[in-house]
C-alpha cells in the first residue's frame, strides 16, 4: 500500500527525523494511556481496543476517564465532540487521500493531528502524500505499541494513587494542549472551561461538569484561523 | 464499569470518530466551513480536556483531594511550560507527588 523506502527518500532525512522524534513522543503518549487506563480499571483488552478502533489519543483520555466515572454516555458525546476538529483537518488533507479506494479507506484511520500538520507543512502534493503516509504508520504502530507497553505498566502499579500515576494524568493531558494554549484565544478558552468543570463538580452529575466547560467557546472571540496552530491536542 | 458499557463505547466512539475523518474526506475543497466553526473545533477540544485536566488533577468524586496530586500536577506543568519533552513532563509529575506522599502529604 504504501513503499516506505520511496516514502523516505521523497521526503528527505530531515523532516523524516522530525517525524520519527514525533512518533516516539507519541510512543510515550501512548504508554501513559496503557498505564493510566489499566489503573483506572479498565480491562486490557477494552484499553487496546480504544486504541485501535479510536485511535485519537486526547478522546482515549477522556472516554476513559468518564467511563471510569460511570458516564459512558457523556464518554461518547465527550469524545465525539472532542474528534469534531478532525472534519476540518479531514478536509484540509483530502487531495492527500485521493486515488484508490482501499487507500482512502486505509488513510482515513490513520487522520490523527500530527499526520495533517506534518503533511500540510510540506511544499508539494508528491512530499504531503509521503508525510501524511510516513506519520499515520508510525504513529499507528508506536501508539500500540506504547498502549500495550503502558498496560504491563499499569498492572505492575496496581493503584493509581501510588508512583504519582493519578498526578502524571492531568499534566500529560496538560502537555497535549500546551501548543495550543501558548496561544491567546486558547488559553482563555482551557482556562474558562477549567474553573467552570471545577465548579460545576459539585453538584452535576460524574461526566457533566467537563462538557459544561465548552460554555468557555464563548469567549473564543472572532480572530482569524491560523494555520500555523494546526497541531496537536492528541 | 461493565464490558458491555466498554464495548459499546468503543465501538461508536470509534465508528463516529472514523465517520467524522471520512466525511471530511469526502468533502474534500467542494464546500467550505464558516471561519468560525473551523475556529471553535478544535477550540472545542482545548475546552473538553482542559476541563477534564482540572477536575483530575483537583477532585476525587467530587470533593477536593490531598494537596500532593495538585502539587505534581502543577510540577508538570512548568515542566511542559518550559517544553521538557513529554516523558519527563508526565514522569516529573508523578515523582513530586509520590514523594509528597511518602512524606506524608495527603
Amino acid at each position: 500500500m504504501v513503499n516506505m523506502s520511496t516514502v523516505w527518500r521523497t521526503l528527505g532525512w530531515r523532516v523524516a527525523r522530525d517525524i520519527t522524534a514525533v512518533g516516539v513522543a507519541v510512543g510515550f503518549v501512548g504508554l501513559s494511556f496503557g498505564a493510566i487506563a489499566v489503573a483506572t480499571g479498565v480491562p486490557p483488552w477494552a484499553v487496546v481496543g480504544f486504541s485501535v478502533v479510536v485511535f485519537a489519543g486526547g478522546s482515549q483520555f477522556l472516554a476513559v476517564a468518564l467511563v471510569a466515572a460511570g458516564n459512558p454516555v457523556a464518554a461518547i458525546l465527550g469524545g465525539l465532540l472532542l474528534n469534531a476538529r478532525h472534519l476540518p483537518y479531514a478536509m484540509a488533507v483530502a487531495d492527500v487521500l485521493s486515488g484508490s479506494w482501499r487507500r482512502r479507506l486505509f488513510g482515513t484511520h490513520l487522520m490523527v493531528d500530527e499526520a495533517v500538520a506534518f503533511a500540510l507543512a510540506q511544499p508539494d502534493p508528491p512530499r504531503r502524500r509521503a508525510a501524511y503516509w510516513l506519520t499515520g504508520v508510525l504513529l499507528f504502530a508506536l501508539w500500540q505499541v506504547g498502549t500495550v507497553a503502558g498496560i504491563f505498566i499499569g498492572s505492575a502499579v496496581g493503584d493509581p494513587a501510588r508512583y504519582g500515576l493519578d498526578a502524571a494524568f492531568p499534566a500529560a493531558l496538560v502537555a497535549l494542549l500546551l501548543p495550543r494554549v501558548r496561544e491567546r484565544a486558547g488559553l482563555r478558552v482551557g482556562l474558562i472551561a477549567a474553573v467552570v468543570a471545577v465548579a460545576s463538580s459539585f453538584f452535576a452529575p460524574p461526566g457533566l461538569p467537563v462538557l459544561l466547560g465548552l460554555v468557555a467557546l464563548l469567549a473564543a472571540g472572532r480572530s482569524t484561523v491560523d494555520k500555523s496552530t494546526l497541531v496537536v491536542a492528541g | 464499569m461493565s464490558a458491555t458499557s466498554l464495548v459499546v463505547v468503543i465501538a461508536v466512539l470509534g465508528v463516529g470518530t472514523y465517520s467524522l475523518r471520512f466525511i471530511g474526506v469526502l468533502i474534500g475543497d467542494k464546500m467550505r466551513l464558516s471561519p468560525l466553526v473551523a475556529r471553535l473545533l478544535p477550540l472545542g477540544a482545548v475546552a473538553l480536556l482542559a476541563g477534564l485536566a482540572a477536575t483530575a488533577a483537583l477532585l476525587d468524586a467530587g470533593h477536593f483531594t490531598g494537596a500532593a496530586r495538585p502539587a505534581g500536577v502543577l510540577a508538570g506543568v512548568v515542566a511542559a511550560w518550559l517544553k521538557f519533552p513529554f516523558i519527563a513532563v508526565v514522569v516529573i509529575a508523578a515523582a513530586i507527588s509520590a514523594a509528597l506522599r511518602l512524606a506524608g502529604v495527603p
